[in-house]
């Protein structure tokens, strides 16, 4: 799948790798901001008290 | 094709896994950080001399002694916050605040960050004051904690003023013993003398299989119009700027 996107991606093979950086910078910027904060509600607590 | 989706999986789950210990952890300790730091700043700004106030007497040690400590016997629900962490050992900036309860709620809170045990002592009181906090990730209020050494202080700000603790010593024991909170740590049926402090997280860093207990003792307190100790009164006065 990762073939298919770099074929789809135009231009000469410099513009290919900055559109690249962009899309991975927008696709983290997107999970840090909204899926990791939401996965983080659903997924293993981090337990630190003492109890029964 | 199964290969690709198999690295971007595993590429997501250590993105994440990034975000929380660093990221997030970060932000949330900055956040919490500065919400603690303009409670402070409000008690201390708030505190009033009472005209009969008699002047404090100074122990051989230098240390200023206003008497008996005040204890509150105020009633807090879940997640009221009451008091304020600082402990110079764990850093600029590590300053917390305490809310009532333990739940994730309070310790994953971006203002909040450390739970105080609601059937445990409050502070100054005769027993034991003991709180939680996360180790990592989550602001980290108690990220250091494997760094006291003997002696060092524990401050503990509320709108009464400050309690003084001195760290003493640590224990590792599993998550479920909760005997570390009794009033007399461990012996659940003696009747208390001493006025104790117990910060309990998770250990070792970066793993909850068991927990660290730090035990400390009251060594002064001195009234909210006093101001704050005097070797930490200049840390005090950067936090509200």
């Amino acid at each position: 799948m990762y073939a298919a996107l770099w074929h789809v991606l135009p231009g000469p093979i410099w513009v290919k790798i900055i559109l690249l950086l962009v899309l991975v910078a927008v696709v983290v910027w997107a999970l840090f901001t909204w899926v990791f904060p939401w996965v983080d509600g659903i997924v293993n607590p981090i337990d630190v008290t003492v109890e029964e | 094709m199964i290969g690709e989706l198999f690295v971007t999986v595993g590429v997501l789950i250590l993105l994440f896994l990034g975000w929380q210990l660093w990221w997030n952890d970060a932000i949330l300790a900055g956040q919490q950080s500065a919400a603690a730091g303009e409670s402070s700043s409000e008690w201390t700004a708030d505190a009033v001399r009472p005209t009969d106030a008699p002047e404090p007497t100074v122990d051989e040690g230098g240390i200023e002694d206003f008497g008996e400590p005040v204890v509150s016997t105020a009633e807090h629900a879940n997640g009221d916050a009451f008091a304020v962490m600082y402990v110079p050992r764990f850093g600029e900036g590590s300053q917390r605040t305490v809310a009532q309860g333990v739940g994730l709620d309070v310790l994953n809170s971006n203002r909040l960050g450390v739970g105080h045990y609601p059937d445990t002592a409050m502070p100054g009181a005769v027993g034991n004051f003991a709180i939680a906090a996360h180790r990592s990730a989550y602001g980290g209020g108690m990220h250091e904690i494997e760094q006291l050494q003997l002696g060092d202080a524990i401050y503990i700000q509320t709108p009464d003023g400050w309690y003084t603790y001195r760290f003493r010593d640590f224990e590792y024991v599993t998550p479920t013993t909760v005997e570390v909170l009794a009033p007399v740590p461990h012996r659940p049926e003696l009747q208390p003398v001493d006025r104790i402090i117990t910060l309990t997280t998770c250990n070792p860093l970066y793993s909850t299989a068991e927990r660290i207990a730090a035990y400390g003792v009251l060594e002064s307190w001195r009234p909210a119009w006093a101001g704050p100790p005097a070797e930490i009164a200049a840390d005090v006065a950067n936090w509200g700027t």
